[in-house]
């Protein structure tokens, strides 16, 4: 029983995430119809950048290095314990690693609509997947080739001595997956909200169901659809920023997996649905915990994908989607 | 390389064509004209086209006696690394350039092939005995084709229905799963990360390998000709494999079957209502494309002398999707012509900073195939915003019934992948 509650924490956490990338998948496609492959690795550029604002805010020697080069950077020697030691630095120093790693991560997701997918947004649809697969490769390299393969993520001292919340018997949860359920879920509720009682949201919605009518009406489709690939990249760089924090490490092909799963918990929802993108986030992540639990750790992946080639055979349309006719 | 004179002169005559074929055997309706000569069938073949062919031919199998005088051995090993990416992507081509759906996984039967191939080898060797023992790796190589071709048969079964994004994501997960089972070593078969054959295994030697190193190497005399290495073994295996090939597919593809590729790839609904067998022509795709998956693999298995399961990653596929999608689509000329830039290009980086810049190997290898990897990725998305056709479009299959100017436009917008070229089909 234990055990049991312990895999479902882990599954939870691990099911938040996927369903922070899955959404990027699921709004990309809601509106263009278009499996962004290169989604998988804004989790990654996510995870480097949250790695870095970490790193400049926390680390003793990266902020030493920084200061050498640029000497308008050393303030931030002095407020380095603040951010490290205390509470409040803490939350702030996350607030501000989450922030800029989401910003950064959404801008360069506009950037990739506006120069890889724009052009080809009337060409067929697997030539803006072939285009999202060299762009997937292209930052995999190009943050390889500019950063390193792998990073070893900092924890922040304050939550390295944090002790595990107990919950009830000897189940305890560890500080980081809290904060990583809790998030995930207010995220989920804000998105949520946003795009079922905004005007924008609404425009969203129509622009999902009919982009020429949507375009009739007023509503600015370019903005609209780099509205959709802001919001994606921020909330999948959130989940990298995670993955570094929870595992401890970033390397540059990390997203590949996780994208992978993502795209699967998305399907599982039904591809456009959001709130099937959060279900199946949570869904798949409960499963693979569950799976390499009592199943096989080393087979995990396999159980993962079958499930997503299963499903994507006998049940296209997802748990909560309608099912999908082909129209000539 | 030029339209068949089967191929009349517009659409419906061709369809008209095949509906009298209707009644012809499967073994011609799959392997089309593969029996007549090869050089008979172009009757308008332009001179020039056959004496530029046959002047690579020549570089091609003179390249090694050139190499070695060099003493450039480590050349042809990359050669044959590029020749064997060239086969797969061949066979992708299959699936990819003909019949339009697209696979993300093609490590997969690379993979099987490889190391059905292995697996085999040692059981046959010993069932044969020493003096059969060069017909282990023929018999090996067309077991692991065939066993390729099953697997890919088996993957078609599900996956017939599905549309082409959902399918390119399953394909990609079937080939994890492939990797991701034969590092867990499945019933002992393929001994996890540490590859195959076990310790204390050797494989089999090549057909002919010592009869051609004691008569051709002793009896020439060892710089009158070359040394007959492993590498130049391999080189002209992997060549005279990568020639078959080339005949093989061109003649599928001028074949019924081609026919009902080309009008499935171009649209898939009207090819069925005019009477093409889609699920029949999609099987026949994935079974031929995974056959040269298996055949390459085998030669991958035998010219390393033993495998594990890191060269059939995610990325390989990508590389291989890449030869065929830079090169351009549906079309041999432009696979070998993407194949040699894509693969060779990172080799002869390496080999000229070894060799003229004293750099340590190692280090420039992983650093140049990165960057490659970095300008493919660019070059992915920006052909398919300017070029989607690739470097050499393909010929198109059907003339028009009207005119012989440029396309219409909007005529492929349902198109799948590798549209005809834009300069319409006056060829």
């Amino acid at each position: 029983m234990e055990f049991f509650v312990q895999l479902l924490i882990d599954g939870l956490t691990l099911g938040g995430m996927y369903a922070l990338i899955a959404l990027g998948f699921t709004l990309v496609y809601g509106i263009l119809l278009m499996i962004n492959f290169a989604h998988a690795e804004m989790f990654m550029t996510g995870g480097f950048i949250g790695y870095g604002v970490l790193n400049l805010l926390g680390s003793e020697s990266t902020i030493a290095t920084v200061s050498d080069t640029l000497p308008f950077m050393s303030f931030l020697q002095s407020t380095q314990p603040f951010f490290t030691t205390t509470a409040v630095g803490f939350i702030l120093m996350m607030l501000l690693t989450f922030g800029i790693s989401a910003v950064l991560t959404g801008l360069l997701g506009i950037t990739i609509e506006r120069f890889a997918y724009r052009p080809l947004r009337n060409s067929p649809r697997l030539c803006a997947l072939i285009s999202a697969l060299g762009m997937s490769l292209f930052l995999q390299n190009f943050v390889l080739l500019a950063v390193g393969h792998r990073m070893v993520f900092p924890t922040p001292e304050f939550l390295a001595n944090l002790d595990a919340v107990p919950l009830f018997g000897a189940i305890r949860i560890a500080p980081i997956d809290l904060i990583i359920f809790i998030t995930c879920l207010v995220l989920l509720f804000t998105l949520d909200r946003f795009v079922s009682k905004t005007k924008l949201g609404k425009a969203m919605r129509a622009t999902s169901q009919d982009k020429d009518a949507a375009g009739l009406m007023g509503i600015n489709i370019n903005s609209v659809i780099a509205l959709t690939f802001f919001i994606g990249p921020a909330l999948g760089a959130v989940a990298g920023t995670f993955f570094g924090l929870k595992y401890g490490v970033v390397t540059f092909n990390m997203g590949l997996f996780p994208g992978i799963k993502a795209f699967t918990a998305a399907v599982l929802g039904g591809i456009g649905n959001l709130r099937g993108a959060m279900l199946g986030g949570f869904l798949i992540g409960v499963l693979e915990a569950l799976a390499s639990g009592y199943i096989s750790i080393a087979y995990r992946d396999v159980i993962t994908f079958a499930i997503l080639i299963l499903i994507l055979i006998f049940r296209p349309g997802g748990l909560l989607g309608e099912s999908v006719v082909e129209k000539v | 390389m030029t339209n068949t004179k089967n191929t009349s002169n517009n659409t419906t005559a061709a369809y008209e064509d095949q509906a009298v074929k209707g009644k012809a055997s499967s073994a011609e309706a799959i392997f089309g004209n593969i029996a007549k000569p090869m050089f008979s069938r172009g009757g308008n073949k332009s001179p020039l086209k056959t004496a530029l062919t046959a002047l690579l031919l020549v570089f091609l199998f003179a390249l090694p006696i050139y190499l070695q005088g060099m003493g450039e051995a480590l050349l042809l090993a990359a050669l044959v690394g590029i020749g064997l990416y060239v086969i797969l992507a061949l066979g992708l081509n299959i699936v990819v350039g003909y019949a339009g759906m697209l696979d993300f996984g093609r490590m997969a039967f690379y993979a099987v092939g490889t190391y059905a191939a292995i697996i085999l080898a040692i059981p046959l060797a010993n069932l044969l005995g020493d003096s059969l023992e060069g017909l282990v790796f023929p018999l090996v190589m067309v077991a692991a084709g065939l066993i390729a071709a099953f697997v890919g048969w088996l993957l078609s079964l599900p996956v017939m229905r599905l549309r082409g994004d959902y399918l390119a994501i399953v394909t990609l997960g079937f080939g994890e799963i492939v990797r991701i089972t034969i590092q867990n070593n499945p019933f002992g078969l393929t001994n996890g990360l540490l590859g195959l054959p076990d310790r204390g295994n050797v494989l089999a030697s090549p057909p002919f390998f010592d009869w051609l190193r004691d008569n051709v190497y002793w009896a020439l005399g060892n710089d009158f000709f070359f040394t007959m290495t492993r590498n130049v073994y391999w080189y002209y295996m992997v060549l005279i494999m990568l020639i078959v090939a080339i005949i093989v597919v061109r003649n599928q593809d001028n074949s019924r079957l081609g026919r009902s590729w080309a009008a499935m790839r171009e649209d898939e609904v009207a090819a069925s209502a005019m009477g093409v067998n889609v699920t029949k022509a999609k099987t026949w795709a994935f079974v031929l494309g995974a056959f040269w998956g298996g055949i390459a693999g085998a030669c991958f298995g035998f010219f390393l002398g033993g495998i594990s399961p890191e060269p059939f990653s995610f990325l390989n596929s990508v590389i291989v999707l890449a030869i065929v999608v830079i090169g351009g689509m549906g079309s041999i000329p432009g696979v070998l012509v993407g194949g040699v830039l894509i693969m060779g290009f990172p080799e002869l980086v390496r080999w000229f900073a070894m060799n003229h810049l004293g750099q340590a190997g190692g280090d420039i290898q992983s650093m140049v195939a990165n960057f490659r990897n970095l300008f493919l990725g660019l070059l992915m998305v920006v052909m398919m915003a300017v070029r989607t056709e690739g470097i050499i479009p393909m010929k198109p299959k059907f003339h028009k019934l009207f005119g012989k100017g440029k396309s219409d436009k909007g005529d492929h917008t349902d198109a799948v992948v590798g549209a005809a070229p834009k300069g319409g089909a006056g060829s």
